[in-house]
């Protein structure tokens, strides 16, 4: 087993992305040190009980082992309706199985071992009635506007379609939905999750996870239609505008241009003329790239050049159609407004990969990313198995992440992070809304006496 | 409500005093004829039957209220203003007895009980609007004063979006928790802020629509239980046979089984799709051949299908995999793609026979980026829809009648047309569903060369 020469120490973990590295550093060995040593058990538990471990009276102490969990073990099989009792037993499983994979469900009405007990009735007494409004977004659903990679490939040149797509659904979440208790996850290899825990946000159904999803929707297209964005020439929605004006028009201008380059050939820019509506527009700037193609400028500035007259014709032709008002925003959303998997986050059954998991392919640990900090994070350089491994040999065998040191050791960081940005707060107000709704039922129950 | 067999029926004193537009929130305490059980029902359904052909083909929002407006007419009228309310209550709570036996049935019944009620709804007068809110108990209060100024803005910014101007004179703006307008929210029609909807009075209909909904969800479940648990053994003789021949009448053939037109075999599969598949199917059918893959929506989409068209599992298998493993291997498919297929046919799982996907149900799917299920009149690019016809073999002329549909958004009857002029004969009935073009081409090809594969 030959060990990858790690370039440089603990502290500075940026890679040389010139020459992506091919890291062969996941295998059960490493695997099943990962969930001997460093998987946080009990973080996740504590998460996942939302306060109800049985320190009030009204917790629910079956609350946990009603959540189904899923594991995809080595050689791809896979065991769905897994549901723990508390965290020892969840441990165990997973110490016993070592899964490639951890997938989180849904909490249902009954415990996901003994559905089949109430499966006889006729009607479906098995259903689910929390899980977090979750989310999902994969560079690969933008492989028709990026060019440096394609496919599972990401680098830095078009990471930052995440972390723009980070901040426009973060925002919303907040400010337009009312939501507080947000996890932003690296999906270990090319995305990213997102996991709304606030009760109300459990609490949805699936006809308004879907409204929530569609809201977010913007982009309509595959390789059938040209243009894939749509918004009627009316204004813009004021989610939208706000979106535009603080985060994607900025993106566009900016860092796009000068990764991209998405102007700079004949193939490229052609897809974008198709976005506009006028035939008439369309060839007036076919003819004046055409004539400029064998000019002596970057490819940067010529896309950037090429951009401004984009933006001065459609300007000045603008009251020709209605549908040519908003064709420069239309522009600008389709190469950088989020795709979200819509699948994903309208039904509560659909499971998703659990935080703090190892990505098969990639060696690398699904740690959360901070959407206030969410520019610096580089998933590149998030540490991968092989690279914990050698740190516990080279430090230790126990990594006890309670001690002052925690935020040199690699995970160390993730976890405390998790744990007071998200968790504590999380808690706070779970304890809180359980201490309310008893006090209301006990409040009942003494008016109930009166006859 | 009860039903008896006298000829004289007592009428309630409280059918007066109840709204022309009932919420059917509890059966009313009413004598009902047994002949009125049946007829009232019959009446209804070719209301919810008009209503559905509306959706399918397409029909915006006031080509809806104008359609409700005329099937009211035409099935539900009568002389007498209580009696004609008398028979709007009847004969829903009669149908909510035929239509909540199945999930199915209730789906169907749900949605287009739903959608009646919203276009009946947007026909009344702002005055009544109000009045029926109040009917639900619906605590939600008026923005007014500064509230209201530090939204006004942004208002008037949602109100442009939509291509409307917002008059702040007749305009009253209610504050709402998002969840109980989950369709303006998912159109973007309505302001959001921290987690509250700012609802126009012109949009209280989403309001009321989601209500009467998950109320009307709610009661079928109810209904289900107690005709399962006692209704259906105490009527068998006079309501339970009515009950159970009312709901087979009028939602056509599910193409769950296929008849003995259609039974293909692997070798012909590629002629077929050629001469008889749909435009929709041929597309995707293209896309596996030359792609040797296919995204989750376009393998239930044409998946489906091809049981409906006769493709046994075996058979079906073996062309997947046919196609599958030249681009993910063998053990990739037997993996993750053949449990999916085997669960198609109610083989894995709970066993649901699950059937093929009618024209209403693809034409409202979204299909995105690397997809290629969905309706080609409704999801694809003119351009590109002109291609895809005209390999199909269409001329100018038809293409033109065709793209004319398109435009109006009556996808199926651009379907219906292209039948029409790929097979040179009428289809009154109109397309549908896709196993029924299916059908009907193959019964005009084999009506011509009867021994010869088609």
């Amino acid at each position: 087993m030959t060990r990858e020469e790690i370039e440089n120490n603990g502290e500075d973990m940026m890679i040389d992305d010139s020459k992506p590295k091919i890291e062969n550093d996941f295998n059960v060995h490493y695997l099943r040190i990962y969930y001997g040593n460093l998987f946080p058990y009990t973080d996740i538990h504590k998460w996942l009980s939302y306060g109800h471990d049985g320190k009030h009276p009204g917790c629910d102490e079956y609350y946990f082992g009603r959540r189904e969990f899923s594991f995809t073990l080595e050689n791809d099989v896979y065991l769905r309706y897994k549901s723990f009792k508390n965290a020892s037993v969840m441990e165990d499983a997973i110490k016993s199985n070592f899964p490639y994979k951890i997938d989180i469900g849904a909490v249902y009405s009954v415990d996901p071992d003994k559905r089949h007990a109430y499966a006889h009735s006729g009607t479906n007494l098995f259903t689910p009635v929390e899980r977090e409004l979750v989310f999902d977004i994969d560079i690969t659903d933008y492989d028709d506007v990026r060019y440096c990679c394609s496919g599972a490939d990401v680098c830095s040149k078009c990471w930052p379609l995440m972390t723009v797509a980070i901040k426009v659904i973060d925002t919303s979440l907040r400010e337009d939905f009312g939501f507080k208790h947000i996890l932003w996850v690296f999906s270990g290899r090319r995305g990213v999750h997102c996991w709304v825990c606030d009760a109300k946000a459990r609490r949805l159904t699936n006809e308004q996870r879907s409204a929530v999803a569609e809201y977010f929707r913007v982009y309509k297209g595959n390789e059938n239609n040209a243009k894939k964005v749509d918004l009627m020439g009316h204004s813009l929605h004021p989610f939208l505008a706000r979106s535009y004006v603080d985060f994607l028009k900025n993106f566009f201008e900016g860092e796009l241009q000068a990764t991209q380059s998405i102007f700079s050939s004949k193939e490229k820019y052609e897809k974008i003329l198709g976005m506009i509506t006028d035939e008439d527009i369309q060839s007036d700037l076919r003819g004046k790239w055409e004539n400029s193609a064998r000019s002596s400028l970057s490819e940067e500035a010529t896309s950037r050049l090429r951009w401004e007259q984009l933006k001065k014709t459609l300007q000045s032709k603008k009251n020709k159609a209605l549908s040519l008002r908003t064709c420069v925003e239309e522009i600008v959303f389709t190469f950088t407004y989020p795709r979200i998997d819509l699948e994903v986050s309208k039904q509560m059954n659909h499971l998703l990969k659990a935080p703090f998991c190892v990505h098969p392919k990639t060696g690398r640990v699904c740690v959360p990313i901070d959407p206030n900090n969410c520019d610096e994070f580089d998933p590149l350089a998030v540490p991968t198995l092989s690279q914990l491994i050698e740190e516990i040999n080279s430090g230790g065998l126990r990594m006890d992440v309670d001690d002052d040191d925690s935020d040199r050791s690699l995970l160390g960081k993730s976890i405390k992070f998790f744990r007071s940005s998200f968790l504590e707060p999380l808690l706070k107000s779970c304890k809180e809304e359980i201490e309310s709704s008893y006090k209301t039922k006990i409040a009942k129950t003494k008016d109930s006496f009166s006859w | 409500m009860e039903v008896i067999r006298s000829q004289k029926r007592t009428v309630s004193n409280d059918v007066v005093s109840t709204p022309t537009l009932p919420l059917y929130l509890t059966a009313p305490p009413m004598e009902v004829r047994l002949e009125e059980f049946e007829l009232f029902a019959i009446d209804r359904l070719r209301v919810l039957k008009g209503v559905s052909d509306g959706l399918a083909r397409g029909r915006n929002p006031n080509e809806m209220d104008d359609l409700v407006e005329t099937l009211w007419k035409e099935h539900m009228r009568l002389s007498d203003v209580s009696e004609m309310i008398n028979k709007d209550i009847i004969s829903h709570f009669v149908l909510r007895l035929v239509y909540c036996r199945s999930d199915e049935l209730k789906k169907w019944f749900l949605s287009m009980e739903t959608a009646l009620f919203r276009h009946r709804f947007r026909l009344k007068k702002i005055e009544e609007q109000r009045a029926i809110v109040g009917e639900f108990g619906l605590p939600y209060k008026a923005v007014i004063g500064a509230e209201l100024e530090s939204l006004k803005e942004r208002l008037g910014l949602v109100a442009r979006s939509l291509g409307q101007i917002l008059s702040d004179v007749e305009n009253i703006y209610y504050k709402v928790p998002f969840e109980e307008v989950p369709d303006l929210v998912a159109g973007r029609r309505v302001l959001l802020q921290k987690g509250y909807a700012f609802v126009a009075g012109s949009q209280l209909v989403s309001l009321v629509v989601t209500q009467f909904r998950s109320h009307l969800s709610k009661a079928l479940i109810l209904t289900n239980r107690k005709w399962t648990t006692t209704i259906r053994e105490r009527e068998k003789d006079r309501l339970t046979p009515i009950v159970e021949a009312l709901s087979t009448s009028y939602l056509g053939p599910d193409y769950t089984q296929s008849n003995e037109y259609a039974d293909i075999s692997l070798k012909d599969i590629d002629q077929v799709s050629k001469s008889s598949f749909p435009l929709c199917m041929r597309h995707l059918f293209e896309k596996l051949r030359e792609d040797h893959h296919l995204k989750h929506g376009g393998r239930m989409q044409l998946g489906l299908f091809l049981k409906g068209v006769g493709l046994k599992l075996d058979d079906a298998l073996a062309f997947w995999r046919e196609e599958f493993t030249k681009k993910v291997g063998s053990e990739r498919f037997d993996k993750e793609y053949a449990y999916a297929i085997r669960h198609n046919y109610g083989k894995e799982g709970k066993r649901t026979d699950y059937t093929p996907y009618a024209c209403s149900k693809i034409i409202t799917s979204a299909p995105g980026a690397g997809d290629h299920h969905g309706c080609p009149y409704r999801h694809f690019s003119e351009d590109n829809l002109k291609a895809a016809l005209s390999r199909m073999g269409l001329s100018s002329r038809g293409m033109e009648d065709v793209m004319d549909k398109v435009r109006n958004k009556h996808y199926q009857l651009a379907c219906t047309l292209t039948f029409e002029a790929v097979y040179g004969t009428s289809c009154d009935t109109g397309i549908n569903h896709p196993n029924q073009y299916f059908e009907e081409s193959q019964k005009i090809l084999k009506s011509k060369t009867p021994t010869a594969p088609v």
